[in-house]
């Protein structure tokens, strides 16, 4: 292994432009090496933008790292590039799946079968879903190889449309509990149910149009500078809010149990994810 | 009422605290530093108690016993007292490294001696 990673490594060296840091990182993930692994595949990703495999393997280093969030992104953007990218339906599945949407795991997982109908791996993955076991994280094949010129050129440079229902996918429940909202109050994504289970997206919106100009105004009265969050703590549940930008604000809802502190670091990830999406938009 | 607020201006850290009326938005009692506008502290942060407890309400969190509002160079800190509807609003405007914690119980215990 340590002699493929020297010999792969001067081949990248050689010819930084090659596709063989998709081998030499994928070598480098497996030897456990994440820093050097993560170096290859950003170095590959800044030269091939658009290619899926480089991002592929950058979400399953980042997966190997726990950072969930990012390698979402990163294989949200392998499959707007190539949208038959079984590594990447993988990789979303997994990751759905361990967030608790599996109805969007097993669609990910059946879109990735509909592609590779013999790959035993992805039916493997659907039954242990559907027993509540969770599938592997997605592995490259036994024997990494390049990515074939024709998967590189096929992918198409249009994006696919966003999808709002995912603007929080990939965050600690992200189903659940997470609203965002404009200046006005309109709904832009996530929703909000009470402990009945009705939905109240929309009152709870409407009420809180307006807060974010409050709170900026309140703020500035008291000569607090610019105003980053606001923590509530009710008789069944714990409330905060942000604001990803200055006119959209966002809800996160949890149960009283969920320290108001964990609550901030949770909705610290949410405001990144929304910021990121509205960037999108 | 002055000892409910001495309390809490005791914190370190705390710059002020009011008691303030939740419907109307009009100053009961304060123990301010210099420069904070009372009057207008008071209304501001009325109106917010009252969007936050209508849609904590909505969203079936109940509602707020305690909430706090962030800021780059401070926090204002506030709770409700009593029915949050026609109560008092106990609020302490601090720095931005009070202890938030130790300040929380100062107020829950200003509300309590208060309503």
């Amino acid at each position: 292994m340590a002699d493929d990673i020297r010999a792969l490594s001067a081949q990248l060296a050689q010819d930084p432009q090659s596709l063989v840091f998709l081998r030499l990182g994928e070598a480098l993930r497996r030897k456990g090496q994440l820093e050097a692994a993560l170096r290859v595949a950003m170095n590959g990703l800044e030269r091939h933008p658009h290619l899926a495999d480089a991002h592929d393997l950058y979400a399953r280093i980042l997966t190997d790292k726990h950072d969930y969030e990012r390698a979402f992104d990163e294989w949200d953007m392998a499959v707007r590039i190539a949208p038959n990218h079984t590594g990447a339906l993988k990789g979303l599945a997994f990751l759905y799946f361990k967030v608790g949407d599996l109805a969007q795991a097993e669609a990910h997982l059946e879109s990735a079968r509909k592609v590779e109908p013999d790959d035993p791996s992805i039916d493997q993955a659907i039954a242990m879903m559907r027993k509540g076991v969770s599938p592997p994280a997605p592995e490259q094949g036994a024997a990494p190889s390049p990515p074939s010129a024709a998967a590189a050129s096929a992918a198409p440079t249009v994006a696919a449309p966003l999808d709002e229902a995912r603007v929080f996918a990939g965050l600690e429940g992200a189903n659940e509990g997470l609203l965002l909202i404009d200046g006005a109050g309109r709904v832009l994504g996530g929703a909000l149910r009470n402990r009945s289970g009705s939905d109240v997206t929309d009152a709870v919106a409407a009420y809180l149009a307006g807060v974010s100009q409050e709170a900026a105004r309140t703020a500035k009265l008291l000569g607090l500078g610019a105003w980053n969050g606001l923590s509530a703590e009710g008789q069944h549940g714990n409330v905060h809010l942000a604001h990803p930008t200055p006119e959209a604000l966002l809800l996160v809802v949890r149960e009283r149990g969920m320290p108001l502190g964990r609550l901030a670091i949770l909705a610290q990830r949410a405001t990144t994810m929304a910021r990121r999406w509205l960037e999108k938009t | 009422m002055s000892t409910a607020l001495d309390l809490i201006t005791r914190v370190r850290g705390v710059r002020g605290a009011m008691l303030v009326s939740a419907d109307d938005g009009i100053v009961v009692a304060e123990q301010l530093m210099e420069g904070i506008k009372g009057g207008a502290v008071a209304a501001l942060a009325a109106s917010l108690a009252g969007r936050l407890r209508r849609a904590m309400e909505a969203a079936g969190t109940g509602t707020s016993v305690f909430w706090h509002l962030q800021a780059e160079q401070g926090a204002l800190l506030v709770v409700p007292g009593g029915n949050a509807a026609g109560g008092i609003l106990v609020v302490a405007v601090a720095e931005p490294d009070v202890n938030i914690g130790l300040v929380r119980l100062e107020l829950l215990r200003a509300a309590e001696s208060v309503v």
